[in-house]
């Protein structure tokens, strides 16, 4: 521990390069303001160990904050409630020393036991986290979750500003772990008091606090003046007005009354915005770390024949399914997006070739193509990509029945191993944290391929779940090269076994009034969705 | 009268069991797991079947819906499974929006349903009568979802008139109301306008006039109380009618009402709030057939309630 001590200061330099400057606060910004957001469905929950949608998970970053942090506007990790952490040298044991004086929005001050308790909430069963799955590496989390204990082994209170989280193996991810919403640290007085409805009475040490929720109709965030990042956030309040429909949005936007659509540009009226230089000059775009596929469950004829899948990958023309959704979203080629670190750059992927498809067809014994069923989600523009895609199936001989179902429905299928194909748009990947990591585990792991998880193409691959447990036990910062490069060879064998057709990457548009301020990237923020801390009024 | 509301009571009490139980099962027979929906993309299969058994959905069907039975006579409608907040509460705070539209909305619709049936009848298969019988035909078979947008577009985003969206104040309330209203009062104009054709050809009306009574006092004195009858047990319906078709207005005019809940639920499998509009509609709908039975002698003596 002595050891560990001392040389604090050469590990922190270590994990420099793998972790970004801090950020370089906008010289135009300034306090004071307010903006106003719109959204068709009220939010669930801002309890950060349930709330796991697109929509609350950007509130809850401005509510609570976690042991780490993202720089604003990009992927790269940075300290958050932590001062400084270190790394023991096997890996297995990182310690956190708290900032002191971080205040909770009651007014008490955070300390090392709140980091315990928040952690220990979200992995109890009771508490129905869907996010428990994330802190599996810690010790004695196995012991939680089969309710032997009530409290994680591995979190240690060393001191009212020191923890330290002892693992069961060695997690290159952990650091990211540390930074979602699930690991927000929770005051426990405000949690009891709430009386299971925490998620509509959350109490942090965010940015903002909550100081009005009327249900269905409007959620107001006001600045916190406490907030332990001196001179942020730069607005005063923030208001969320609930049930207004994508197109109404809108028209309050040209009107003036609102700021940001948080529901985006509805997709009938995205030609005409782009084509309007007044609007357009509104709309922000920006990459999300997101995948759409293709599945091919690879357990069950035809699919069973990795010609046949190639064959399906050579056979979609990615440019024109792009076209279909007005060109927003970036054709892909492989199952993670650009963005994300760990992409191969240099791959070319399938290319679009339906004669090459056709004579895999041929190899794999259909030479006459055949049958099957593609499911798909039944809200637009899912159905309309399925319709595109079951075309270029069509010419090399695939007749693909779309089954347009509720997403319920295709989960649910798709879970179960009874749909040969499914196009994932709408319940598709949008990554938890920017880690290569996380594309692969529930979603093309052997252990999502079980009854009821998320590997829909069924598709396990014993050596490369060898080969992801050894990436993710390369925790050394100074490996993360090798790392990464690791993972982007698992990723490569995936697209040589070919489970999956990659289609697009999601490109998000978004808009801001004219009033609004801040770098564009806040506003389609890859973490954070909008990044409210940040942003101002001009 | 008591005994003939103590026996519909009990009826609807059998109706709105019957409507839990189907609705009930064709929940508990949906091709999708509520349990996958709360445990997100990331849980591992012990999280999976965990959060089963504590929500009691690793039971037969029978034990589970008679769990829910059991809370529903206390009063208790569950948890919401995603927000985690009681169904009652989400219910409570979304209702008095979802009651103050559909008011204003049968008001807006009477008025207008009403007065248009009444000019159709007086100027019987003259040129007003055929325009208003074919304005209302076309009420009738306008789509909500459109009618709401051009509303709102002509009169709060062109005219500025009303404010665009939202709830709060009287403004607020206009346009849904009178949406609504437009929507509905098809219905009422065509069933008035042979109500009160009906009337008017009888010997009573014919003695008025002979007495020389106005025109005005002929028909709204002694011709409107007798055509209104059939309209009466109408608006029964047609709260029932608001109840299913609510949504799409709430929606268009960002309206805090039970519709938007509902939807949202729907598209989560969220049973117990699912469950909880359902229920909450039923009553809403019995009651309005009910309170229309009950209204009805007193307008018209001949009726007797047995």
């Amino acid at each position: 521990m002595k050891h560990l001590l001392a040389s604090t200061a050469v590990l922190l330099a270590l994990t420099l390069p793998a972790m970004a400057q801090e950020y370089t606060p906008d010289p135009a910004a300034k306090q004071g303001g307010a903006m106003v957001m719109t959204y068709k469905d009220d939010v669930a929950t801002l309890d950060p160990a349930i709330g796991y949608d697109w929509q609350n998970w950007s509130m809850i970053r401005s509510l609570f904050d976690g042991l780490m942090d993202y720089v604003p506007g990009t992927t790269d990790l940075r300290l958050g409630l932590a001062e400084s952490y270190e790394i023991s040298e096997d890996g297995l044991s990182y310690t956190f020393k708290l900032r002191p004086g971080v205040k909770f929005h009651n007014g008490r001050e955070m300390t090392a036991d709140d980091v315990k308790y928040s952690l220990d909430r979200v992995t109890l069963p009771a508490t129905q986290s869907p996010g428990s799955g994330f802190f599996g590496s810690i010790k004695g989390y196995d012991a939680m979750v089969g309710g032997t204990a009530t409290s994680l082994e591995g979190v240690v209170v060393v001191d009212p500003l020191t923890v330290r989280i002892d693992l069961s193996r060695p997690d290159a991810t952990f650091l990211h772990v540390m930074a979602i919403n699930f690991s927000a640290v929770v005051p426990k007085e405000a949690v009891e008091a709430a009386n299971g409805d925490f998620g509509k009475m959350p109490v942090g040490t965010g940015a903002f606090k909550m100081t009005e929720w009327t249900l269905g109709q409007r959620l107001v965030f006001a600045r916190n003046t406490d907030y332990w990042r001196a001179g942020e956030p730069y607005l005063d309040q923030v208001t969320f007005e609930f049930g207004q429909e994508p197109i109404v949005a809108l028209l309050r936007l040209q009107n003036g009354e609102i700021d940001v659509p948080g529901d985006g540009i509805p997709p009938a009226k995205f030609t005409e915005v782009m084509g309007d230089p007044a609007q357009k000059a509104r709309v922000v775009e920006g990459g999300v770390l997101h995948t759409g596929y293709i599945t091919m469950n690879v357990t069950a004829p035809p699919f069973d024949k990795v010609e046949v899948r190639r064959a399906v990958n050579m056979a979609i023309n990615k440019a024109r399914v792009v076209q279909v959704i007005n060109n927003r979203a970036v054709p892909a080629n492989q199952p993670l997006p650009p963005a994300m670190p760990g992409y191969t750059a240099d791959y070319a992927g399938y290319a679009y070739d339906v004669e090459a498809a056709k004579k895999l067809l041929a190899d794999a014994g259909l030479p006459d193509g055949f049958e099957t069923d593609l499911y798909a989600m039944n809200t637009d523009p899912n159905p309309r990509i399925a319709q595109a895609i079951q075309q270029d199936l069509a010419a090399i001989g695939i007749t693909a029945n779309i089954q347009s179902l509720a997403q319920a429905n295709v989960i649910e299928a798709g879970g179960a191993g009874t749909a040969p194909m499914i196009w994932s748009g709408g319940m598709a990947w949008v990554a938890d944290f920017p880690d290569p990591s996380n594309f692969y585990g529930p979603i093309l792991g052997c252990a999502g391929a079980e009854p009821g998880g998320w590997n829909w193409a069924k598709y396990c691959n014993a050596d490369l779940d060898k080969a992801a447990v050894a990436a993710d036990s390369m925790s050394d910062p100074a490996k993360s090269a090798d790392r990464l490069k690791a993972w982007s060879d698992i990723y490569m064998q995936v697209m040589e076994d070919a489970p999956w057709a990659p289609v697009f990457n999601d490109q998000r548009f978004t808009m801001k009034s004219d009033r609004m301020g801040g770098a564009d990237a806040l506003y389609v923020d890859p973490i954070a969705t909008v990044n409210f801390d940040y942003v101002y009024v001009k | 009268m008591l005994g003939y509301v103590l026996r519909r009571l009990i009826q609807s009490a059998l109706i709105l069991l019957g409507v839990a139980f189907i609705t009930f099962f064709l929940l508990f027979v949906l091709p999708a797991d509520p349990v996958r929906q709360i445990a997100g993309r990331s849980a591992t299969p012990e999280t999976v079947e965990n959060i089963r058994q504590q929500l009691g959905l690793d039971q037969p069907f029978l034990v589970q819906f008679g769990r829910y039975l059991g809370g529903l006579v206390q009063g208790d409608l569950g948890r919401s499974y995603l927000q985690k907040s009681e169904v009652s509460v989400l219910i409570a705070s979304r209702l008095p929006a979802t009651l103050l539209l559909m008011v204003a909305a049968i008001f807006c619709e009477l008025l207008i349903g009403l007065s248009m049936g009444i000019l159709a009848a007086l100027r019987r298969d003259r040129f007003t009568d055929q325009a208003l019988m074919m304005t209302s035909f076309v009420t009738v078979s306008a789509p909500q979802f459109v009618v709401s947008l051009l509303m709102l577009y002509v009169f709060a985003v062109k005219l500025g008139w009303f404010p665009i969206g939202g709830y709060g104040t009287f403004a607020h309330l206009v346009l849904p109301a009178i949406t609504l209203g437009i929507l509905g009062s098809g219905w009422y104009s065509r069933m008035m306008r042979s109500s009160m054709i009906d009337v008017m050809r009888t010997d009573y009306i014919r003695t008025a006039r002979a007495k020389g009574l106005s025109r005005t006092r002929v028909v709204l004195g002694h011709a409107l109380p007798n055509a209104i009858l059939p309209i009466i047990a109408m608006i029964g319906i047609d709260i029932g009618v608001f109840m299913g078709g609510i949504v799409v207005v709430e929606s268009v005019f960002g309206w805090p009402g039970i519709g938007q809940l509902a939807w949202q639920a729907i598209q989560r499998i969220d049973i117990p709030i699912i469950m909880g509009v359902t229920l909450i509609s039923a009553v809403a709908i019995v009651l309005g057939n009910l309170l229309a039975d009950l209204i009805a002698p007193f307008i018209d003596p001949r009726i007797k309630l047995k």
